[in-house]
């Protein structure tokens, strides 16, 4: 039991590292304004990050997010600046097209990387159209939401904490959310007590889709310009977030606290890394080795609770 | 309210060309115990499904309480009218808990407060069932051993939130579990049916049929060939009902063992009794379900702390997870365990393997046109057929089975039985975990194993039900 | 027979490729229709190369995946261009030390899956950080010209057709041998379908998945080496295309993303697809953001009409 729960404290004590870490390398950071600076872009992937979780719950990937996160940041520079109803309605229109993948995928049985493969070079190609080169312009609302000085506590951290204890209740402790974990689990078992494989599914997908536009305005807002590129790592950052809170890709095995802390973690890795100095070279890869080492963590945690 | 719960006419159903139903009546009276026997593919699993709402049927009709059923039987309409069904498959969710596994089949259990009702369900019926389960609500189902899945799932299926309970179908429900729980729960059918629920028990064990159900319907070929009061049939007549006749098989007198030791091990988790298996022995491993018979035979296939002489083969007991490959054809999973003895010049020999297949095809009696085949056009009891199939055709001195024969029909089984027995006079070495005490008449010697223990070791004459049961629960007793 | 012949997945691929070219032609008028055909073998190949890696890789079941594939290329490359230094006499030095280099990455990622208990698709991409970074580390600001001898054998043509593409044939038919006929290739299969059940049917899980990575990154190997070849120099960047065109290509070819099925032909009939889709939205004059869509949308229509994997 203990180590269950010790795999379950996993994520957080990992963030706690990283975050003494950052500390000591850097003191200045301990401050309401480093913490800020160091965390803002950790709302945005932390949402994505969501968006991924739910499609992983119903043991699906997706590998459109990050390019779909980049057409959001697109939509909100430029038509929702423009005209905020048509704004609103294209990315009503964005979530609804999730759905439809969702059922496009769960009818004819499709396996969903290829899907989503092919829907990144969708999402990609349509915000090129929109914006050929980085431009257009955060509305000011978006701006000033995503720089609110909120008091004591950095508004990045109240964020994540709101996403991760929202969605926590809604898929951990909801008689609701009981069913989209079974999907994953055991969606024949699912299907024979009477529910709607496709409405679940559908609903996942919708929900990956509301926190991807969600995710995509965020960034807009810190970033103030729109730029169909801006979220191509995202991809990466959502499935690596999920796993690093504690998530399965099989088997409906999620935590959302988990997933938002993962989202941290990462956000955190990058800065720690430059207050490090190491060589641009390098950067990239001691990123795969901090991945390594918490994963490598996990894995002798969970060694040790088989083998007892 | 009508003297029935639920019933079936001319109820046909077709898989392409294969005729699964072929016209069933079927008539379930409220209250009563309903016994359904047949051989493997006599058409019980697809006439559950269609009683579950799982499969519609191509014709025939549905009347649930006197009436006709008007609307389509989904599995969300079986739901709502009160009949349930536990499945030979698992139907869990492995990453819920057993209350939150509560919940998928309650649709009102919703709103606040939801989780401690299900919790109160669940227990409250695990109890009333199964006192002394050992399970709590709040554990997850891939946390529990197989046996106390299976009972967590027939609980819940007995869980009574806002729509009384019609009919409760049991498909196999004692194949995971022990001697006692299995005695819990058929008299609890009987509690349940008295009540005013009804039960359809379906069981490959004529015992548990007979003792239990109120009346008896014998399926063969997908139409019911006999309809009866349990106290009309005997063992032997409802097997000849059954299309094959009962054989008296007792082996011989014990025959001579070999001095040549082939597997000495003793279990990893615990006891300092070790297990010995000479050449041409079937030795058997019994006692409770999931007493560490499974991890012996895994110890002595990994060959951890056990001394084996000579090369090691396994057939599975779940063939769906550990044994047959999905994609591929008979021929194919036949042939797996011999891939390295068919090469010739580092490739695999196609044509000796086609051989290979085709001449076991022919000594287990798999009944396929075509060894080519896909694996899933087979029966279960013919894809098991394969399974052992792959076994004995390797070039394995000792082979290891793990309960192989959970839901094979009779008549297969008789088969097999032969061909182990004539196997073991040839030289082989069989360690076989069984959870049917009357397969242990088959061994030579078997081993009871009690808590990962090996706690007793009878000869064959003493190979009873009452001594194991006495070896298995010894402790208990005192 | 037809009837037959259509169920095989890797049909539709090719129909998709041949219909493309069709539409192309028809389009330039029946201009440059061989040009085409030419230069779509030749551009893919390198994608067949890593697609038949990715193949088996992807067949031993869900969830592996090997991200790896454009870092290895990268290294690959550079380190053959850096240890031949564009001297010819040192080219036998260079092929072997770019390939024991990726065989390395190959053992790295097994040994992450293996001993770390990692997800391949977590344990590759973060092996791929490591390895990228190793790259642009050894390979710093460098521009050396591959040795003569390596560029000819990657650009000369026989009859119109690259002879790079007679090899890639024989590599293929090789793989294709290798999975019906050889203990490993049928224990790739098994593994596929249920790791559990092979191992309980005595084939040796571990040193099936153990020689399927590293062979996913030998070949990725051989790719960044005829690719340095190709394109006269290695760049930091020559990998990038490949991690979707070499997953794209395995799944529109009909190897099942479930694992356990795997389909040599349609590999080349998804890489030349891909390479002829590009090459008719370029006549077309679409744009780039057109092109990308369109892209995209028959990634989906092929994977569609191909059907999806029958229920297990």
């Amino acid at each position: 039991m203990n180590r269950r729960l010790l795999r379950q404290a996993l994520p957080f004590l990992t963030l706690a590292v990283v975050l003494a870490a950052t500390f000591y390398v850097q003191p200045r950071t301990m401050s309401y304004f480093g913490l800020n600076l160091m965390l803002q872009y950790a709302v945005p992937i932390a949402l994505a990050t969501i968006a991924q979780m739910f499609i992983i719950t119903v043991n699906d990937l997706d590998l459109s997010i990050g390019p779909f996160v980049g057409l959001v940041s697109c939509v909100g520079a430029t038509l929702l600046l423009d005209n905020p109803l048509l704004g609103i309605l294209a990315l009503l229109a964005l979530i609804a097209a999730y759905g439809a993948i969702g059922a496009l995928i769960h009818i004819r049985n499709l396996p969903s990387i290829v899907v989503t493969l092919g829907l990144s070079f969708v999402w990609l190609g349509i915000a090129v159209m929109i914006l050929p080169s980085p431009g257009g312009k955060a509305p000011d609302w978006l701006k000033a939401l995503m720089t609110v000085q909120t008091p004591w506590v950095p508004f990045p951290i109240i964020a994540a904490i709101v996403i991760g204890v929202v969605v926590q209740l809604a898929l951990m402790y909801s008689s609701w959310g009981v069913i989209a974990r079974g999907a994953g689990g055991n969606p024949k078992a699912l299907s024979r007590a009477g529910w709607s494989m496709l409405k679940t599914k559908v609903v996942m997908y919708m929900l990956a889709g509301f926190f991807g536009v969600l995710s995509g305005l965020a960034l807009l807002g810190l970033t103030t310009s729109g730029d169909a590129h801006v979220a191509d790592r995202y991809t990466l950052y959502s499935i690596a977030g999920v796993i690093l809170g504690g998530g399965e890709f099989i088997g409906g095995r999620v935590s959302p606290l988990g997933a938002v802390v993962g989202a941290l973690t990462l956000a955190l890795a990058g800065s720690f890394l430059i207050f490090l100095r190491i060589s641009p070279d390098w950067q990239i890869g001691a990123q795969g080795a901090i991945l390594i080492i918490v994963l490598a963590l996990r894995a002798l945690v969970t060694y040790g609770e088989q083998k007892r | 309210m009508s003297s029935h719960a639920i019933r079936l006419d001319g109820v046909e159903k077709s898989f392409g060309a294969v005729r699964a139903l072929a016209g069933v009546d079927l008539t379930v009276a409220a209250g009563e115990c309903l016994g359904l026997v047949g051989h493997n593919g006599a058409g019980k699993s697809t006439l559950m499904h269609v009683l579950s709402g799982n499969l519609t049927p191509s014709a025939g009709t549905l009347s649930i309480g006197g009436a006709p059923y008007s609307g389509s039987w989904t599995a969300a309409a079986a739901q709502a009218e009160g009949v349930r069904c536990v499945f030979q498959e698992l139907s869990l969710c492995p990453n819920l808990t057993v209350a939150e596994n509560v919940r998928i089949v309650h649709r009102s259990l919703k709103g606040l407060g939801w989780k401690n009702r299900a919790r109160a369900l669940i227990r409250q019926k695990l109890d009333e069932i199964f006192p002394n389960h050992g399970i709590s609500p709040d554990d997850e189902i891939a946390d529990l051993a197989i046996g106390q899945r299976q009972m967590a799932e027939i609980a819940r299926a007995f869980t009574v939130t806002d729509g009384a309970l019609r009919l409760v179908i049991l498909d196999e429900p004692t194949s995971s579990l022990d001697a006692v729980t299995a005695q819990q729960l058929l008299a609890y059918v009987k509690t349940e049916t008295a009540r005013g629920t009804s039960i359809i028990l379906i069981s490959h064990l004529l015992g548990e049929i007979l003792s239990t159900a109120d009346r008896i319907v014998v399926m063969k070929d997908g139409k019911t060939v006999a309809d009866r009061k349990a106290a009309d049939f005997t063992r032997n007549s409802l097997v000849a009902a059954m299309g094959s006749e009962a054989r008296e098989h007792r082996r011989g007198e014990a025959r001579k063992a070999s001095e040549e030791v082939m597997v000495r091990a003793q279990p990893r988790s615990g006891g300092t009794a070790s297990l010995e298996a000479r050449k041409g022995e079937i030795i058997g491993l019994t006692g409770l379900a999931g007493h560490g018979q499974t991890r012996m035979l895994l110890q002595i296939y990994e060959r951890r702390q056990a001394e084996v002489t000579g090369k090691l083969a396994f057939i599975a007991g779940d063939r769906q997870s550990d044994g047959v490959f999905n994609l591929w054809s008979i021929g194919r999973n036949i042939t797996t365990r011999s891939l390295s003895a068919l090469r010739k010049g580092g490739f695999i020999d196609l044509a000796a393997e086609e051989r290979l297949a085709e001449e076991w095809k022919v000594r287990m009696a798999i009944r396929t046109p075509d060894v080519d085949n896909n694996i899933l056009t087979l029966s279960g009891g013919n894809q098991q057929k394969a399974l052992f199939a792959r076994a004995l055709a390797s070039d394995a001195a000792i082979i290891l089975m793990d309960d192989p024969m959970r839901g094979v029909d009779i008549g297969t089984k008789q088969e097999v039985y032969a061909m182990i027995r004539a196997e073991a006079e040839k030289g082989r070495t069989f360690i076989w975990y069984t959870t049917e005490i009357e397969e242990l008449t088959h061994c030579d010697r078997a081993y009871v194993f009690r808590n990962g223990a090996i706690v007793a070791s009878l000869g064959s004459d003493e190979l009873t039900e009452e001594k194991v049961l006495q070896a298995s629960f010894a402790e208990h007793a005192a | 027979m037809m009837a037959k012949l259509l169920r095989q997945p890797w049909v539709f691929s090719f129909g998709a490729a041949i219909a493309v070219w069709l539409t192309t032609i028809a389009y330039t008028g029946g201009q440059g229709a061989g040009a085409i055909l030419t230069a779509a073998l030749s551009f893919a190949t390198f994608t067949i190369i890593v697609g038949l890696g990715q193949m088996m890789v992807i067949t031993t079941g869900p969830g592996n995946v090997d991200l790896s594939i454009p870092a290895t290329i990268t290294l690959a490359g550079v380190v053959a261009m850096k240890v031949m230094d564009e001297d010819t006499g040192r080219m036998a030095i260079g092929i072997v030390a770019a390939l024991g280099a990726a065989t390395l990455v190959g053992i790295f990622n097994y040994g992450l899956i293996r001993l770390l208990r990692i997800p391949p698709i977590i344990a590759t991409l973060s092996s791929s950080f490591l390895v990228l970074s190793t790259a642009i580390s050894y390979g710093r600001g460098i521009r050396i010209k591959p040795p003569e001898p390596l560029a000819e054998f990657a650009t000369t043509r026989l009859f119109g057709i690259p002879i790079m593409a007679f090899a890639v044939l024989a590599i293929s038919v090789g793989m294709a041998i290798v999975l019906s006929r050889t203990v490993y290739g049928r224990s790739v299969l098994a593994v596929g379908q249920n790791s559990r059940a092979a191992w309980l049917a005595g084939l040796n899980v571990g040193r099936t998945r153990f020689l399927t990575y590293v062979l996913s990154a030998f070949l990725a190997g051989i790719c960044g080496i005829l690719l340095s070849g190709f394109s006269r120099g290695a760049a930091l960047n020559m990998g990038e295309e490949f991690l979707l065109a070499s997953i794209a290509t395995v799944v529109i070819g009909g190897t099942s993303v479930a694992g356990g099925r795997a389909n040599v032909p349609g590999i080349w009939g998804a890489a030349l697809f891909m390479y002829l889709l590009v090459t008719m939205l370029n006549t077309f004059g679409a744009s780039a953001g057109i092109r990308l869509i369109l892209t995209g949308l028959m990634i989906i229509g092929v994977i569609v009409a191909a059907g999806g994997e029958e229920q297990r």
